[in-house]
Parts: C-alpha cells; sequence; structure tokens
C-alpha cells in the first residue's frame, strides 16, 4: 500500500460534518512539513478551506500560505479559461467573459462538463509534475463518485470532440492506485460510518479510483481501563464521601466521565462495525489502513486545530517533521 | 399542551430541516410519533434515504412513493401508545421524475420520446437540485390529495439547507432561461448567428457537436412541457409560505451544524416562511457547565496524598487504593474537556433560542435509536413543556 503522501493526488471526502475540510488542511500541512511541494484545493468555494487555513481568502490561482504549502479554491470559469488557453489555443481572452457565461448554462446542464473541468485542472497539475502532492478537499461522499468519476462519465457519453480525447491522459492519473487515492473521512457515529462503507463498496467499480485510507476522526480517547471501569461503575456507593471531600458538584463530575465514557463505546462499536462492513466486501475494501485523530477538546479554531491534527496525522502516518518548519 | 404539540396540531405540513449528520431523519420519525400520540387522525411521515436500521425499525423495508402504514401491533409491542395512524413513505427520485414526466407530457409521444432519452436520467439526477425539487412536488402532491392529516417532511440533506426552498424558483427560472432558448434553438440556424458564432465554434469543438445536439434534443423535448413544469413550480412554491405550513430546523449544538442552523432560521424568517420550532439534538447536560461541578473538579484535581482515595475505597468492594486513586485523577483531568463542551452548547443554545418560538431539547442519549421504542422515547423528549426547564 503507498503511504498517502507518497501518491501525486489525493481526494479527501466524507460525510458533511465530519471535519473532511480540516483534515484535507492537515494532510496538506503534514505533506509540506515533510518536504514536499504541495498543493491543497477546495472544490466547493464555500469559503471553509481558507478559515482552516488562517486565510482571508483563496483564489484559483494557489497562494502560498507556508513554504511549500499552495492553496487554491476550484473555479470552473477560470479552469474553463485556462483550459481554452492551454489546449483549445484560443487567444480571445479578453472577451471570454459571456462565453465563459453562457457555456456555464451548458456545463450546469450537461452531465459531467462541470466536474470534469474541475478534475482536469487538477489532473493537469499533476500531469506537468508543478507540485509533489495535489489533496482536494472534494465533494461529500454523497456526491464524490459523479465528481471523481466525471471522465468515466464523459467518455462513455460524448462520442468525439477535444473533451472526449482529453479524457483518456485523465482516466490513466485517475485509475493508478500508485497515483491516486481517495481517503474517507469518518467520525465514530452510526450515519458517517454507513455512508463510508456504502462508498467504499462502490467507488473503484465506478470511478474506476481505489481508496488509500479511512481516517477516523473525533475519536475519544479511553478514559479507563477494566480495573478502573470497575470502580466508576459503583462509586455511587461513595458519593456521600466524595460530596463530603469535593462538593456537591461531585456526581456531574463522576457522570461526565460516564458519558464521554458510553460516548467513546458507542463510537468504538460503529468503528467496529465499518471494520467488519469492509472485510465483508471484497478483498481490496479489508486492507484499507485506518488513520485515527482524536477529539480536540480545544478552544482553539482555524489554523491551530489544523496544526494540532496535523501532529497527530504525521504520528499515524509515521512522518518525521521539519520541526523547523514547524516552529516558523 | 407542549410547543411541540401546539405545533403539530395546528399545522397541516411540517418541514424539517438542517445540515446533515445531525439526525434529522430520527427526529422527523419521532415527531410523526409524538402526533400520533397526541392526536387522532392520519399522520405522514416522508423521508428520504434513511439510516438503514432505522428503515427497518419503520417497517420501510420495500416502501417507494406509496405511503404504508405502521401497524397498531408494531406499537402495542414497543409499549407505545398512539391515538392517530403513523404511515411513511420514502422518496424516490427517479419514480417521482417519471411520474411528473407523465404528468405534463402533452402527449404519449413526447412522454416516451423524454423517459427513452439516454441523457433523460443523467440530467434529471443532476440539474436543478431535483431532489429538493422533487421533495416539495411530493409534498404538493400529498397536500393536494388531502388524504392525510399531517404531513411531516424529512428533508433531503444537502450543504446548503436553503436549497430546498429555492428549488421551486430555479425550476421557473431554469424554463426561462438563456440556456434552454439557446438549446432548444434548431443546430443550424445556431451556427449562422453572427453574434454568437464564435461561441459555437468553441463549444462544438471542446464538447463536440454530437453531445450538443443531443442534450439540445432532450431540452426540446422538455420545452413542450413547460406550461404544465411552472404552473406546478409556482404553486409549491406558495405552498412553502402558506400558513399552513411550518418549519422545523434541528441542529446537534457543534460548531458547523448550528452556524447553519442560525443562517437557515433567519433566511426563513426574511423570506417570511414561518419557523416552528429549533430541535437541539443530543444535547449534554447543562449542569456540566455549572460552578458547582467545576469547582468540585478543581478540588479533587487539588487533593493531596491519597487520603480520599483510602476513604473512597473503603465504601467500594475489592476497589485497591491505588486503581481509584488513579480514577479519581481521571476524573478530575476530563472533567474540563466535557464541562468545555458543554459551556459552549449552553451558549449556543441560547443563541438559536432568541430565533425561535420555541426551543426543544432532546438529550444526548446512550446509543442510536433504531426502534419504534426508541423513537417513542425520542417523541417524549419532544414534548416536555420547554416553560419546565
Amino acid at each position: 500500500m503507498t503511504s498517502l503522501l507518497d501518491l501525486d493526488l489525493l481526494w479527501v471526502t466524507g460525510k458533511g460534518g465530519v471535519g473532511k475540510t480540516s483534515i484535507a488542511a492537515a494532510i496538506a500541512e503534514v505533506a509540506a512539513r515533510s518536504g514536499r511541494r504541495t498543493l491543497v484545493c477546495e472544490m466547493d468555494a464555500k469559503g471553509a478551506l481558507a478559515s482552516a487555513l488562517g486565510e482571508d481568502r483563496l483564489d484559483f490561482e494557489p497562494t502560498e500560505v507556508e513554504p511549500n504549502l499552495f492553496a487554491m479554491t476550484m473555479s470552473t470559469e477560470d479552469s474553463l479559461r485556462e483550459y481554452l488557453r492551454l489546449f483549445v489555443k484560443i487567444p480571445f481572452l479578453g472577451r471570454i467573459g459571456p462565453l465563459a457565461k453562457t457555456f456555464d448554462f451548458v456545463a450546469d446542464a450537461a452531465p459531467g462538463v462541470k466536474e470534469i473541468l474541475s478534475v482536469g485542472k487538477l489532473c493537469y497539475e499533476v500531469r506537468e509534475h508543478h507540485y509533489d502532492l495535489v489533496v482536494v478537499d472534494a465533494e461529500a461522499t454523497g456526491h464524490i463518485v459523479s465528481q471523481i468519476g466525471a471522465p468515466k462519465v464523459i467518455a462513455d457519453l460524448v462520442q468525439v470532440g477535444l473533451v472526449r480525447d482529453q479524457t483518456q491522459w485523465m482516466l490513466d492519473i485517475l485509475n493508478d492506485p500508485q497515483r491516486t487515492g481517495v481517503a474517507v473521512v469518518t467520525t465514530p457515529e452510526e450515519m458517517p460510518v454507513t455512508e463510508t462503507a456504502e462508498l467504499l463498496g462502490r467507488l473503484t467499480a465506478e470511478t474506476g479510483a481505489h481508496a488509500a485510507a479511512i481516517i477516523a476522526n473525533r475519536v475519544l480517547p479511553v478514559l479507563f481501563d477494566r480495573r478502573e471501569q470497575a470502580v466508576v461503575d459503583q462509586l455511587d456507593a461513595a458519593m456521600p464521601a466524595l460530596i463530603d471531600a469535593v462538593g456537591s458538584g461531585a456526581p456531574v463530575v463522576v457522570e461526565a466521565a460516564r458519558l464521554t465514557e458510553a460516548r467513546r463505546r458507542t463510537g468504538a462499536e460503529h468503528l467496529r462495525r465499518l471494520v467488519e462492513d469492509l472485510h465483508a466486501q471484497d478483498g481490496a475494501s479489508a486492507s484499507i489502513p485506518m488513520l485515527t485523530v482524536p477529539e480536540l477538546f480545544s478552544r482553539a479554531h482555524g489554523r491551530r486545530v489544523v496544526s494540532l491534527i496535523a501532529d497527530g496525522l504525521a504520528d499515524e502516518l509515521d512522518v518525521e517533521l521539519d520541526v523547523e518548519a514547524a516552529s516558523r | 399542551m407542549s410547543d411541540l404539540d401546539n405545533l403539530l396540531a395546528s399545522r397541516e405540513m411540517v418541514l424539517v430541516a438542517g445540515s446533515g449528520g445531525v439526525g434529522k431523519t430520527t427526529i422527523a420519525a419521532a415527531m410523526g410519533i409524538a402526533a400520533a400520540q397526541r392526536q387522532k387522525g392520519k399522520i405522514l411521515v416522508l423521508t428520504v434515504d434513511p439510516a438503514r436500521r432505522l428503515a427497518t425499525a419503520l417497517g420501510l423495508d420495500e416502501v417507494g412513493n406509496t405511503p404504508v402504514r405502521i401497524k397498531p401491533a408494531v406499537f402495542k409491542e414497543a409499549g407505545v401508545k398512539v391515538r392517530g395512524q403513523l404511515w411513511v413513505a420514502m422518496l424516490d427520485t427517479k419514480a417521482g421524475w417519471d411520474e411528473l414526466i407523465r404528468q405534463h407530457a402533452p402527449d404519449a409521444e413526447v412522454r416516451d420520446a423524454v423517459l427513452a432519452n439516454p441523457l433523460y436520467q443523467n440530467i434529471t439526477s443532476r440539474f436543478v437540485h431535483s431532489h429538493d425539487y422533487l421533495a416539495m412536488e411530493q409534498l404538493h402532491d400529498l397536500h393536494a390529495a388531502g388524504e392525510f392529516d399531517l404531513v411531516i417532511v424529512d428533508t433531503p440533506p444537502s450543504r446548503n439547507a436553503l436549497s430546498i426552498l429555492d428549488a421551486p424558483g430555479r425550476m421557473v427560472d431554469f424554463f426561462g432561461s438563456r440556456l434552454l432558448r439557446w438549446l432548444t434553438v434548431p443546430y443550424r440556424s445556431r451556427l449562422f448567428t453572427v453574434a454568437s458564432k464564435p461561441f459555437y465554434q468553441v463549444a462544438d469543438r471542446v464538447l463536440g457537436s454530437r453531445f450538443l445536439q443531443d442534450i439540445a434534443d432532450f431540452f426540446v423535448l422538455f420545452q413542450a412541457m413547460e406550461s404544465g413544469f411552472v404552473k406546478r413550480a409556482r404553486s409549491v412554491e406558495a405552498l412553502l409560505v402558506d400558513a399552513r405550513t411550518a418549519f422545523v430546523v434541528v441542529t446537534t449544538l457543534e460548531t458547523a451544524p448550528s452556524h447553519e442552523a442560525r443562517y437557515l432560521a433567519e433566511e426563513l424568517l426574511q423570506r417570511k416562511m414561518s419557523l416552528g420550532a429549533i430541535v437541539a439534538n443530543r444535547v449534554l447536560p447543562s449542569e456540566l457547565a455549572s460552578a458547582a461541578a467545576a469547582e468540585s473538579a478543581e478540588a479533587l484535581r487539588e487533593r493531596s496524598g491519597r487520603k480520599l482515595a483510602k476513604i473512597v475505597a473503603a465504601d467500594l468492594d475489592d476497589a485497591p487504593v491505588t486503581v481509584v486513586d488513579g480514577v479519581l485523577d481521571q476524573l478530575a483531568e476530563r472533567f474540563d474537556d466535557v464541562a468545555l463542551v458543554a459551556a459552549r452548547e449552553t451558549e449556543r443554545r441560547a443563541d438559536l433560542a432568541a430565533l425561535t418560538p420555541a426551543m426543544l431539547d432532546v438529550p444526548w442519549l446512550t446509543g442510536d435509536i433504531h426502534d419504534i421504542a426508541g423513537l417513542g422515547g425520542l417523541a417524549d423528549h419532544l414534548r416536555v413543556d420547554s416553560t419546565l426547564r
């Protein structure tokens, strides 16, 4: 199995709300801090990546947010402009405005056209070796298949034309597990886990791309070992003594630990079910590595959170970080 | 009567909205049970893409667009008392579109041509957020048929919850758009329109003229159904602001979902759509954020020696002092984490409560809900009168 960071193109997806953007930003940060020239790209232009990286805004033109780490946001129109310039050799860039707008209408309706412009842009960066790794903050699990699968759809639907001709080299990149991988982010909860298993069950068949990792985010730590748990279970018997010693809030303090532990156990059960589901699928699914990112009980947000996640991920990925780069 | 009871009794349609992963489907189902507990009559929960185990719990294994009734025996077995009938249906987008085409096609020829068009399925599943539109359509149908006293709709998950509100308008816009006009101009005359010639040349070179022709053929057929579609979309739009319709926004008190819920609630108000309630799901007990608890945790952390561990151990069975001491350390250390989360939740809850006539809390429950008994328990939480909190 190729390590995530040794891929050329890494798609990061997951159910909405599981922390997909933070994880994508953190992976990119780990890659950059390990010395790889890295591009991270947000596909939906919602601005979440910009705030995760502590930037006011990101554009189609990549911004170097720290040494080796470049960030951009996808724009179909800019992508079309670049495409026309590079491949169709159309010179009238000044007048492309209304043209792009009309084109946008068509792209809205025609299956796969919008997606292929975005996917094409990313594949182009890979083909030209502009970066060591391109990390994509991609669509959520519900839409990722039509995003990555766009070249395949176009190849099936469109008989002739430039776009058709362009799909083959993209497919070569997307279908090669040594070059392209999909990381699915999940939290230890029922729905995200179910969607993860479903996506992994059909990803390769429908898009040709391969899963590279499952990233379990916001995993709670184990609070008590077995002997300690036995003590916690019967603590109510000592509650009067505890209240006497530390005050009336003692029952709530105990309750807090019990709630957290119950929450952790439910989550662990979901992750166990995920592993089981994957083993029940074909051989490839069973061997997808699972990385764990702990719940960060922290007041930090934005950039700080991404760095904390990156530290955890670096351990999981067994990557030595450039300490100097980290302290900059 | 509780806030929720009032809402469910006074409205005919309740749309449950919110960002993905907050337990929207489960809350919608529990609201259906709450309504059936409180009132007689026929209540329908229209759901999309439910978690499989929830579907099984509701008897939704093979259900499509057609509503099925949850059998009284199922409630009896689960110990949930109901007065009304609870029906459930699942949204089936493909079948929904086929049905729409059948209704609006001017003749059998157009109908068959659309249904057989190779691009039909691919396009309908992508443009104008067809999931959202279909949900609105079905609601309209069900309401018009008058078969149910109350319809609760679990809206489709979407990154931007507002897309569902805009769906009917977008459908109308689409029919008036340049895109449709352009696509339906006969192919030949297109090439000779001087002004737009460069565009067509580029489009042809990039996309291939055959592909454009396929798309155009499809939309020419589609245009034949314009008047039917537009009329429908307008009445669906009117339904959203109808006095008999209410929205319930479901959220957890985590950062992103509460942000989305706030935005959604504000937009609803601005659009003069009726926000009936906000449901905060998976809420931590608020006493976790209390001063007394914080003080006790502090005292526990600051204790010296093993005196307390010895006292506690004496009250327990088979509890070595070292293990008890370790437990006390953990309790003190970990409390801050949970208290921090609880404190944040309290802030966000207050923030949301200011926007809505009714704020309902569902506590964080151990384990997931996947049977009628569990949903009944959830319904009990929803029906607690908020003034008693």
